[in-house]
């Protein structure tokens, strides 16, 4: 990983549009053949006057400023299919998008204002719902087992837990954080949280748009990282994940990292045993972008799931490489305003009505964003009788329950 | 067309608020302060008149916590220049920082307009712009919304907004002070590098004022500063639709709703 994310740094680093032609990175969007894949990929590549290929072929022809002039780029939700599928292999997604988006939003003459609040909210109270930063680690007290908080007791841990924003204030993320909290203690794994002293990675900043508020929040867990002992980072966020995996290894970030799912999955031999009451569900498992298209932990969260007595998984019509995105990532957790108003249909609706349609009663997922978006997308549709959706470590904490 | 703009740091509500252990004020050791949301709003129409008309944006802020901050955003945003005035006692009085405002706006020296919030959550009165109009002899006009300055007659054209939608339209003779409501457009987005730019290339001016102390503490005296009481409770009904929906009719019958 650590190469593989160097040599990504060392391709990209500095890159804007007026000298993207200085890096390989760059130089490759040269080789763009424009078949379109992108485009036809994008779920809202419809709504988009300048879906991926036109992008590059405005920039190659000199004409980007008509790009981040049009609103096309507020309709990307970074969810990596149009760089899966590239067939010249382009980073969009991790490249060209979000230069684009920067000077998108750096040129509109209003921006969204929940998208605003959202990110001067992360800025102010590191994260985007505006919550007191000094009630991070309050769902500690209703977890109902032993979490130790680094602040209080800063002795050396294997696990350095990054919680992430939706799992400590989001009271349904809450429940998946009371969970996880659960499984790393049966397992006998040595954790601990930063508890308020901790931020939002920041994914939805540099990775989308907004590089100075992503450089403060860098800066600021960095330090608190380096205030303390520990092996290995264990976050719940994919996309605290992706930030913490692209962004901070370049930036001296020299621990393990992982994601909570694959993190279980690597113990599933020592969870199976502890988890013996049966739930007898179907359940969907809904691929997140982040910890899918951009990393291929494809399988992990499928075995765990299949672990559980009783569970059986039935497959959306679009899964693994070509899941639907929620709708939530590259900011578009806090456009659904904006998308509304503007009569997009919202991807977390598109992706629900494929769930229900395998007959499944349990939609899992891995992303702490997932949850609120589709719950919500259920109840719009009036579907919230026939399906729930439940965290990954949910399901692993009820199977664990005497 | 110069302007200046007042801002004060009011107490973060996102924050619990504790009282004080005297019992007659804010327990100032567990607040943040942020800066007050109609003040952002002051400093917005300041832009926007800037982007029209041109001219120079003063920011001129009571030293306080995290005031920096707000501060180099009013400069990323436009401003001109940043004043702090230092010196002053924490938690002053609405009088006290109209005389410290007063005070400073008399060593910027002349400005055509001087916005400022027409209220903060610790001024419901609205209180600071109208006093320090009276200070300096300038026109005063509270619960602003839009200002269009005639720089030629030195006369400003001001939309005020009433209850009910309605809408009333003023000629104040320059230089005024105008207490804002809410700007045209909502206070815009900075992006943040645009801010650490500023602390990287600009500067806070500091001031330092001697008559406020005079000002005191202000005439009114606060006997008790307390959390409101529970008064009542809501009763929730619980049970299956059928059941909830008899338990209802009873409440409502036995106090004669039904």
């Amino acid at each position: 990983m650590g190469s593989a994310v160097a040599a990504f740094e060392d391709n990209v680093c500095g890159i804007t549009l007026d000298n993207y032609m200085e890096f390989p990175e760059g130089r490759r969007l040269l080789s763009c053949i424009q078949c379109g894949v992108c485009a036809g990929t994008c779920p809202y590549g419809e709504f988009m006057e300048y879906p991926p290929r036109k992008m590059i072929a405005m920039l190659r022809a000199g004409l980007a400023e008509k790009v981040f002039t049009s609103e096309s780029l507020l309709n990307c939700v970074a969810c990596y299919a149009c760089m899966a599928k590239c067939p010249r292999d382009i980073k969009l997604t991790d490249v060209l998008l979000p230069l684009m988006k920067e000077q998108t939003l750096t040129h509109l003459p209003e921006m969204p204002a929940e998208l605003q609040r959202a990110l001067q909210n992360t800025l102010r109270y590191g994260n985007p719902m505006g919550e007191s930063s000094r009630k991070r680690a309050a769902w500690v007290k209703t977890a109902g087992t032993p979490v130790r908080i680094l602040t209080e007791d800063p002795s050396p841990c294997d696990v350095l837990w990054f919680v992430e924003c939706y799992t400590s204030y989001y009271p349904r993320g809450q429940a998946a954080a009371r969970a996880t909290a659960r499984i790393l203690n049966a397992l006998g794994i040595d954790f601990a949280i930063l508890g308020n002293e901790e931020k939002c990675a920041g994914e939805c900043g540099r990775l989308t748009w907004e590089p100075g508020l992503f450089e403060t929040l860098v800066d600021y867990n960095m330090a608190v990282f380096h205030k303390y002992r520990f092996n290995r980072v264990v976050t719940s966020c994919p996309h605290g994940y992706n930030a913490l995996n692209r962004r901070y290894v370049p930036l001296g970030f020299h621990w393990e990292l992982d994601h909570i799912v694959p993190f279980l999955a690597r113990h599933i031999e020592s969870l199976k045993p502890l988890m013996r009451r049966k739930l007898d569900r179907l359940v969907t498992y809904h691929d997140s972008c982040c910890l899918g298209r951009q990393y291929d932990f494809y399988e992990e969260p499928r075995k765990l799931l299949q672990a559980i007595p009783g569970v059986r998984l039935a497959e959306m019509t679009h899964n693994r490489l070509n899941s639907l995105c929620c709708g939530g990532g590259g900011g578009g957790m806090w456009l659904d305003t904006y998308y509304k108003a503007k009569g997009y249909e919202r991807l977390s609706e598109r992706r629900v009505k494929e769930a229900v349609a395998t007959g499944a009663e349990v939609l899992a997922v891995a992303c702490p964003y997932e949850v609120s978006r589709f719950e919500d997308a259920l109840k719009v549709l009036g579907h919230d009788k026939k399906m729930v959706v439940r965290d990954v470590t949910e399901l692993l904490a009820d199977a664990m329950e005497a | 067309m110069n302007i200046i703009v007042l801002m004060r740091m009011v107490p973060d509500v996102v924050e619990e608020l504790e009282v004080a252990p005297d019992g007659k004020a804010l327990d100032m050791e567990f607040l943040r302060m942020v800066l007050s949301e109609t003040d952002d709003h002051a400093l917005e129409e300041a832009v926007l008149l800037k982007e029209h008309f041109g001219g120079t944006i003063t920011a001129l802020a009571i030293d306080a916590p995290e005031i920096d901050d707000a501060l180099y955003a009013a400069l990323a945003k436009g401003a001109d220049r940043a004043v702090k005035i230092v010196d002053a006692e924490p938690g002053l009085s609405a009088r006290a920082a109209a005389a410290l405002f007063a005070d400073a706006i008399k060593e910027l020296g002349p400005a055509d307009l001087i916005l400022t919030g027409a209220q903060a959550i610790d001024d419901l009165d609205g209180l600071v712009a109208p006093l320090v109009s009276h200070t300096l002899g300038m026109p005063y006009l509270g619960t602003v919304t839009q200002v269009i300055p005639d720089l030629a007659k030195r006369t400003a054209t001001i939309i005020r907004e009433y209850p009910g939608g309605v809408r009333g339209e003023f000629d104040v003779p320059l230089p005024a002070v105008l207490g804002i409501q809410a700007a045209e457009k909502p206070p815009r987005y900075v992006p943040v590098a645009k801010v650490r730019a500023a602390m990287k290339t600009q500067k806070l001016e500091t001031l330092s004022v001697q008559t406020a102390a005079d000002a005191g503490p202000g005439l009114v005296e606060v006997i008790e500063m307390a959390k409101p009481a529970a008064t009542g409770r809501a009763q929730m009904l619980e049970g299956e639709p059928e059941d909830i929906a008899g338990k209802l009719c009873e409440v409502l019958a036995a106090r004669g709703l039904l």
